[in-house]
């Protein structure tokens, strides 16, 4: 079933893991700028998406965690219980629920970002 | 206290007729071929300093009761037959004195993750098979027999030795699959064995088969479901360090060793 071999999605989760830490201490650092609570308010918010560049980096981010965390729900799951069929169903849908999730995310980010609130 | 055929049951333990100690040996009993029923029989046997959890359990095997299924052989941790729970710990029964185990109960149970045959004797057919699956056997194109010089050897260093030496000690007593996590999770899963066994073939530096065993080995059961609890480590009792052994080869599959 699976096309990639075992370690190259290992070095994908182990990369994601890296790089979803970076960008969220960079994503925590930037409430900094200003004060915390000014920094959460809906029009400061709001601005961060219109950033072309924050935009860019809320995108890689909800990629690297959706791609690391699904990865995780399948092993965890392919521990749980074997057998080719579930094995098979394990795998479609963690990629399934993957992209979904990258897909909403995307359309919120992108959405925001064009103003559309 | 187990029912004793009335034969058995007026014989006396005569392994060592000095001793003034006792343990009680609490053996768990089942027989999968029959039918489901587990339960734990009790025996009391005479120890001294010496005595090891399989000299009691052949003490209650010679007269006590016959019927206790146990495997063993060397008696000197050499041949890995008589591994088995002992006080809820992995452990081989010929390698484990009572007199350290600082109790006067002593609990032998078959070992988990293997499929027990009857009381103390569990199935090593799956151990095997992914034991054999790795290919444990030095894998060349030329062989030591040289058509012109008869036969020739292939040297290695006593560094390249080092490299492997301690995994070679192995004697598939399976304590370490016994005391895996994962082990008992997942049903397919290559176990920490087989794994450190392919550690010692990848990094001898005689064989040219580390490509086939990667390839086996980087599969959705294999090295990468290792969660590092290693446990297998602290049961082996070759001193084998099948954790690090696994970790190495991780090493190999994301290519930051050669």
């Amino acid at each position: 079933m699976m096309v990639l071999r075992e370690s190259i999605i290992m070095k994908i989760h182990y990369g994601t893991a890296i790089g979803a830490l970076f960008l969220t201490i960079v994503h925590i650092l930037m409430r900094l700028t200003q004060d915390f609570h000014e920094s959460l308010a809906y029009e400061n918010v709001i601005a961060n998406y219109e950033s072309v560049g924050y935009a860019l980096l809320l995108e890689l981010l909800l990629i690297l965690i959706s791609v690391h965390g699904f990865n995780g729900l399948r092993v965890i799951l392919l521990e749980m219980n074997q057998g080719p069929t579930y094995e098979k169903a394990v795998t479609i849908g963690c990629l399934a629920a993957m992209a979904g999730l990258i897909a909403y995310g995307s359309r919120t980010i992108i959405m925001t970002s064009m103003g559309m609130t | 206290m187990a029912t004793l055929h009335p034969k058995l049951s007026e014989e006396r333990s005569q392994t060592v007729v000095s001793s003034t100690k006792s343990v009680k040996l609490k053996i768990k009993r089942s027989n999968p071929n029959v039918n489901s029923e587990e339960r734990f029989d009790d025996y009391v046997v005479p120890i001294e300093k010496w005595t090891t959890v399989l000299d009691a359990l052949l003490d209650v095997k010679s007269h006590l009761d016959h019927s206790v299924g146990i495997r063993y052989s060397c008696r000197q941790a050499s041949c890995g037959s008589c591994g088995m729970k002992i006080n809820g710990k992995p452990a081989l029964a010929c390698f484990t004195k009572i007199s350290e185990l600082d109790s006067d109960t002593i609990t032998v149970e078959p070992m988990d993750n293997f499929p027990v045959v009857r009381d103390l004797v569990v199935g090593f057919e799956r151990m095997i098979n992914n034991h054999k699956k790795v290919m444990p056997y030095v894998i060349r194109d030329d062989s030591e027999i040289d058509p012109e010089s008869g036969m020739r050897e292939f040297l290695q260093s006593p560094e390249n030795v080092e490299k492997y030496i301690q995994f070679s000690s192995c004697i598939k007593c399976g304590l370490c699959n016994s005391a895996c996590p994962t082990m008992a999770m997942d049903k397919s899963f290559v176990g920490p064995q087989a794994l450190a066994q392919a550690y010692r073939y990848i990094a001898d530096d005689r064989d040219k088969g580390k490509n086939k065993r990667l390839k086996i080995i980087d599969e959705s059961h294999g090295i990468w479901r290792c969660h590092f609890a290693g446990s297998c480590s602290q049961v082996c009792p070759k001193g084998v360090d099948p954790a690090m052994g696994i970790q190495l080869l991780r090493g190999y599959l994301l290519g930051i060793r050669d």
